[in-house]
């Protein structure tokens, strides 16, 4: 379901880092690295690469993890941005020279649409994410959504509509990765 | 707009869109909607977004990472900052077969928390089975992990607070099969882990109580009144494993063992056991080969045990008496070598759970037949429900 990561979970999990526990980076590793990693792979398109950039986000948060700043914006989103950006950084050095330049850049646009796309779900209200997740990932029918959510049909179909139309802007940006790190 | 449909039809058709996009609406009302888009430009341009849109929605969860890049990663981190808190070698195993479980569990949808799992065991005469489901598995797996959590004093998980001691998970294992044991069981490997980080030491510097699990043989040492902390932590990453194995056998995911390094600890904790398994066996009359009285300075009789595999190695079973202990890696000079076994790791593991028999299991045996069979029994007898 949601991977949300409330405030408080991110100050502790950044305190536990700064304090070198291992368990921490075990756990760290276990919420966001299939988020790190799918985003590496829709840019660079190569599991070794992709590999690569993996370690290197752990390395980078696990070496000065004082450099995610909370009151900037959540850690999985700090997350999705320094895979993103490792990831064109390794595509650009990989594709270098006038030839790899244009696919580079589709790469990157496919890439930024599809981190853009899941900030948009992190960032959307809770209820019109449940709905989604509910009923994408759990394979239900709008109507056994509502039911699990304790809602009207009328208002399942509603909050699917209204998420999947907030989604859709994230096709419309271009290539910029969904948020600024530090 | 299609000039046959009301205001009121087209607006109930539009609400739909967002559930048609995701493929959740009932096939007439697919259908209605689909005859809809054929005349109506402004729904048909949306139905377009929201499609493209749900395509967007993959769940990160179905990536499916190697376990070594776990390993990887974490490793690489640890060398070039080490850990202030590191996580003892004896522990590793179970935080990362702990993790594989849950990622596992994270791809799974609803409906297959039902499922049916067999489980098998041998008691060191005859083979059970009982079955189970995916929420069996995990609520049996909080219980049991909940008598270490309890033995190096952690709150019991999944009891109501305020319940009397003693009905939490452990004194309770026919309790209903129930999805919400998993965040409870992930929480309290979570805490296992915590736990065993703070604790610390090398394998077998510290101990729990043998009577905190309620199953003598459950660990090496025979009826010593402790048992070594690293043992305990690597018992639950072996059952960990084997019933994340099951889950996945039963939902058909494809499931890797663990990375060499920590099967064979695994290996080695189970091949620990098998010299009080054998001595079990023959003391309850089911054994085909009897002991030889040792006396001191006599060569101990062993079984040479080679595991193939990355996490495999070479093991020397003492087959008289359990004093004498396991070595690995050398036949202890003067000894005497009268069976040699050879297995692959996997197979090994999956044996002592019980999982496959002795004749699915050996690949290569040469020497004494008798004790051999009576090794790869006392193997399968390591098992559990």
């Amino acid at each position: 379901m949601a991977h949300e990561t409330p405030p408080y979970w991110d100050r502790d999990m950044r305190q536990r880092l700064h304090l070198g526990e291992a368990a921490a980076l075990g756990e760290l590793y276990d919420r966001f690295a299939p988020l790190a990693f799918g985003i590496a792979l829709r840019v660079l398109a190569d599991e070794d690469d992709t590999r690569r950039v993996t370690r290197a986000v752990f390395r980078r948060i696990w070496e000065s993890p004082l450099d995610f700043d909370p009151d900037r914006g959540p850690m999985r989103s700090w997350i999705a941005a320094e895979a993103h950006r490792l990831a064109v950084d390794l595509l650009r050095r990989r594709d270098g020279g006038p030839d790899g330049a244009a696919e580079s850049d589709e790469h990157v646009r496919a890439a930024s649409t599809a981190a853009r796309a899941d900030y948009i779900v992190t960032a959307m209200p809770a209820p019109l994410r449940d709905a989604l997740e509910l009923t994408r990932f759990q394979r239900h029918d709008y109507r056994r959504t509502a039911e699990r959510l304790g809602i009207t049909e009328a208002e399942a179909r509603r909050r699917l509509r209204l998420g999947l139309q907030l989604l859709s802007s994230a096709a419309a940006y271009r290539a910029d990765p969904p948020r600024e790190g530090p | 707009m299609s000039p046959s449909l009301s205001p009121r039809e087209h607006q109930e058709l539009m609400a739909l869109l967002g559930a048609w996009a995701l493929s959740a609406c009932s096939r007439e009302e697919s259908e209605r909607v689909e005859e809809h888009l054929g005349g109506c430009g402004s729904c048909a341009d949306e139905a377009l977004r929201l499609r493209d849109a749900a395509t967007l929605l993959e769940p990160p969860g179905t990536l499916d990472l190697a376990p070594e890049l776990r390993v990887a990663v974490l490793d690489d981190c640890f060398a070039r900052r080490p850990a202030r808190r590191p996580l003892p070698p004896w522990a590793a195993p179970y935080d990362q077969e702990a993790a594989r479980l849950d990622a596992l569990l994270r791809d799974m949808v609803e409906e297959e928390w039902r499922t049916p799992v067999g489980l098998r065991w041998f008691d060191g005469d005859a083979w059970h089975g009982g079955p189970t489901t995916v929420a069996g598995v995990i609520g049996h797996l909080l219980a049991v992990d909940g008598l270490l959590a309890a033995a190096v004093g952690l709150p019991e998980r999944g009891t109501p607070p305020g319940a009397p001691p003693g009905a939490g998970p452990a004194g309770e294992r026919l309790r209903a099969p129930d999805v919400d044991d998993w965040p409870l069981w992930r929480e309290q490997s979570r805490s296992l882990v915590r736990a065993a980080a703070e604790l610390g030491g090398a394998a077998g510097e510290r101990t729990v109580p043998r009577a905190a699990f309620g199953d003598e043989g459950r660990f090496p040492g025979g009826e010593g009144a402790e048992v070594a902390l690293s043992d305990a932590f690597l018992d639950r990453a072996f059952t960990c494993w084997v019933h994340a194995r099951d889950i996945a056998d039963a939902v058909e995911y494809p499931y890797d063992p663990p990375v060499g390094a920590h099967l064979r600890l695994l290996v080695d904790l189970a091949v620990r056991r098998l010299p009080e398994s054998i001595a079990a066996r023959r003391r309850a009359g089911l054994a085909m080969s009897s002991a030889r009285l040792t006396s001191v300075g006599a060569p101990v009789r062993t079984l040479h045990l080679e595991v193939e595999g990355a996490g495999g190695g070479h093991w020397y079973i003492p087959v008289d008496s359990p004093a004498a202990g396991v070595s690995a890696a050398e036949a202890p000079e003067g000894d005497e070598a009268v069976a040699h076994v050879t297995l692959e790791d996997e197979e090994f593991c999956q044996l002592a759970a019980g999982r496959i028999t002795p004749e699915e299991a050996a690949s290569g045996m040469e020497g004494d037949a008798a004790l051999i069979h009576d090794v790869l029994y006392a193997a399968a007898a390591l098992s559990r429900p």
